[in-house]
């Protein structure tokens, strides 16, 4: 027997016609699938929350990664006194989200969401959301339940991983996830929630995986910035009321045609793209051949 | 896939596949050897080989070996920490063909006894591992329930002694799968379980007359 695909639209129908938040709905589900209690899912989400923040402040502090290659962004951008072109809260995601890339490759404590490569735009999001907000840990809780649920539907649909889809998968992906989450944070309705999501994968198609040396540092860093912010610019067209030509689900399964077509090059290997630029290469065969 | 999955694990960076899934990997071997190994041959296949420095594949491939978990703080720490334990270890590359996964390990362990082990796992994605020979059997094993390893004589009756020893003691099987080279020699069964499984039932099962040994492998997801 065939299994039914998970379907975003279908939950946002559930949810709608039981007139309660997606994020309820999304939260029930969970206690369901996990066989708990719903407040034992939101003590995960706590612990989980916990730790992203943590590794907020890792990054922030300077660290340089195993390989040396990356390391200190965040802290140049925390610290930086000019004329800020962004608003403070994409500032800030953009830079939380670096600083829990570089956690990450410093060997830190992180939480993978959906993996480790794409740690840094949920947590990136989510905190800066939170700083200009305020808004309570509950509200962060229940925010990562519906990202992680959107996770599921992505993962079922297409991929979460870099290998299978590129990074479009990975870091495009958390931004969806993200995207979602701040919509009902916000406020949104549950529809909105669906729009973000689409809105995500229209403007991020086609990103490929090409990590220098294969190492998860050079492009994913700083595409855990870029991601963080288009999860907020997504959210943000959703909240206006602007909406999407494609739904969420079909522009999901887009995503994962277009992670099919993706040559092997393009997917994680380190055979292509900025993998392989003459300084990529000149790095990694010092790195590697000494 | 479940929420938890998605937003999880939590661990030490940079990589699920090269860093988490090799704490894991490691974790079982040293499950399937019984105890934390003495010696460790450790030879890596593909990326394994390739990228295993920059992702700190060698420190989390022995801080699993150690019983260490995915977010352990000390991994980068595992080289230095397991040579004061007094723990040999070696890493090689090795090409174990184009047909083996390319996140592939081969750990040639030893305990402190002499009893010895060879095991090849893979990282398959997103942390999750398995492990696919124990000493040239082929054999599948995910990490994902706790697991009964219990290596047999290929005689009738085998798998009915086995589980309703469980049965028994109100073990609840998720799946069980037995693995053989060929017919009436030795057999390897593998036996997934809804919840953990206590010494006193390892030694029936163990004292049944076609067991040859058990060992309880726990979950490591
Ligand atoms: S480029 Fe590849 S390894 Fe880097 S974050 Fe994107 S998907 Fe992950």
């Amino acid at each position: 027997m065939k299994k039914e695909k998970l379907s975003l639209e279908k939950w946002i129908k559930d949810a709608d016609a039981r007139n309660i938040t997606l994020a309820e709905f999304c939260l029930e589900e969970s206690a369901k699938e996990l066989n708990t209690a719903n407040i034992a899912v939101m003590a995960k989400m706590k612990e989980v929350l916990e730790v992203m923040h943590a590794s907020i402040e890792t990054g922030l502090s300077g660290v340089k990664s195993h390989s040396g290659l990356t390391g200190g962004d965040s802290k140049i951008l925390a610290e930086y006194k000019g004329n800020a072109l962004l608003g403070k809260i994409c500032y800030d995601a953009m830079t939380y989200a670096i600083a829990v890339g570089e956690a990450n490759a410093s060997m830190g404590r992180i939480v993978a969401a959906p993996t480790a490569g794409a740690s840094g735009v949920l947590p990136g999001v989510l905190f800066a959301l939170k700083k200009h907000h305020e808004f309570s840990d509950i509200d962060l809780e229940s925010g990562l339940v519906v990202a992680g649920s959107i996770g599921k539907v992505i993962g079922n649909r297409a991929s979460l991983a870099g290998a299978t889809g590129g990074c479009q998968a990975e870091c495009g992906s958390a931004a969806a996830m993200a995207a979602g989450a701040v919509v009902s944070m916000m406020g949104g309705t549950n529809k909105q929630v669906g729009t973000a999501v689409a809105i995500v994968f229209k403007n991020i198609l086609g990103l490929v995986c090409d990590p220098v040396a294969g190492l998860v540092e050079v492009p994913c860093i700083k595409r855990n910035g870029s991601c963080a912010v288009q999860a907020l610019v997504a959210a943000q067209m959703a909240l206006a009321g602007v909406e999407s030509f494609i739904p969420a689900d079909e522009a999901i399964d887009a995503m994962k045609r277009v992670g099919d077509q993706l040559p092997c090059a393009l997917r994680e290997t380190a055979g292509g793209g900025m993998a392989t630029s003459p300084t990529a290469l000149e790095w990694a065969e010092k790195y590697f051949g000494k | 896939m479940n929420l938890i999955d998605v937003i999880g694990p939590i661990m030490i960076g940079p990589s699920s596949s090269h860093t988490a899934g090799a704490v894991r990997l490691g974790l079982l071997a040293t499950a399937i050897l019984g105890e934390t190994p003495k010696k460790a041959q450790i030879f890596l296949h593909g990326s394994f080989a390739e990228t295993y420095k920059g992702h700190g594949t060698d420190m989390a491939l022995l801080a699993g070996l150690m019983g260490w978990l995915t977010d352990d703080v000390r991994i980068p720490n595992a080289p230095e920490i397991a040579a004061e334990t007094g723990m040999e270890f070696s890493f090689e590359p090795i090409d174990l063909g184009e047909m083996t996964h390319p996140n592939t390990v081969y750990f040639k362990i030893e305990a402190a006894d002499g009893k010895k082990c060879e095991i090849i796992g893979s990282s398959i994605g997103g942390g999750q591992v398995q492990i696919t020979q124990i000493d040239g059997f082929p054999v599948e094993i995910t990490g994902r329930l706790p697991a009964l390893l219990v290596p047999h004589k290929d005689v009738p009756g085998v798998i009915a002694l086995v589980s309703s020893k469980l049965a028994a003691a109100g073990i609840n099987i998720a799946s069980m799968r037995v693995f053989r080279t060929d017919k009436g020699g030795t057999a390897f069964m593998v036996i997934e379980c809804d919840q953990n499984i206590q010494g006193v039932l390892l030694n029936e099962i163990e004292a049944l007359e076609p067991v040859i040994t058990v060992k309880f492998i726990a979950s490591v997801l």
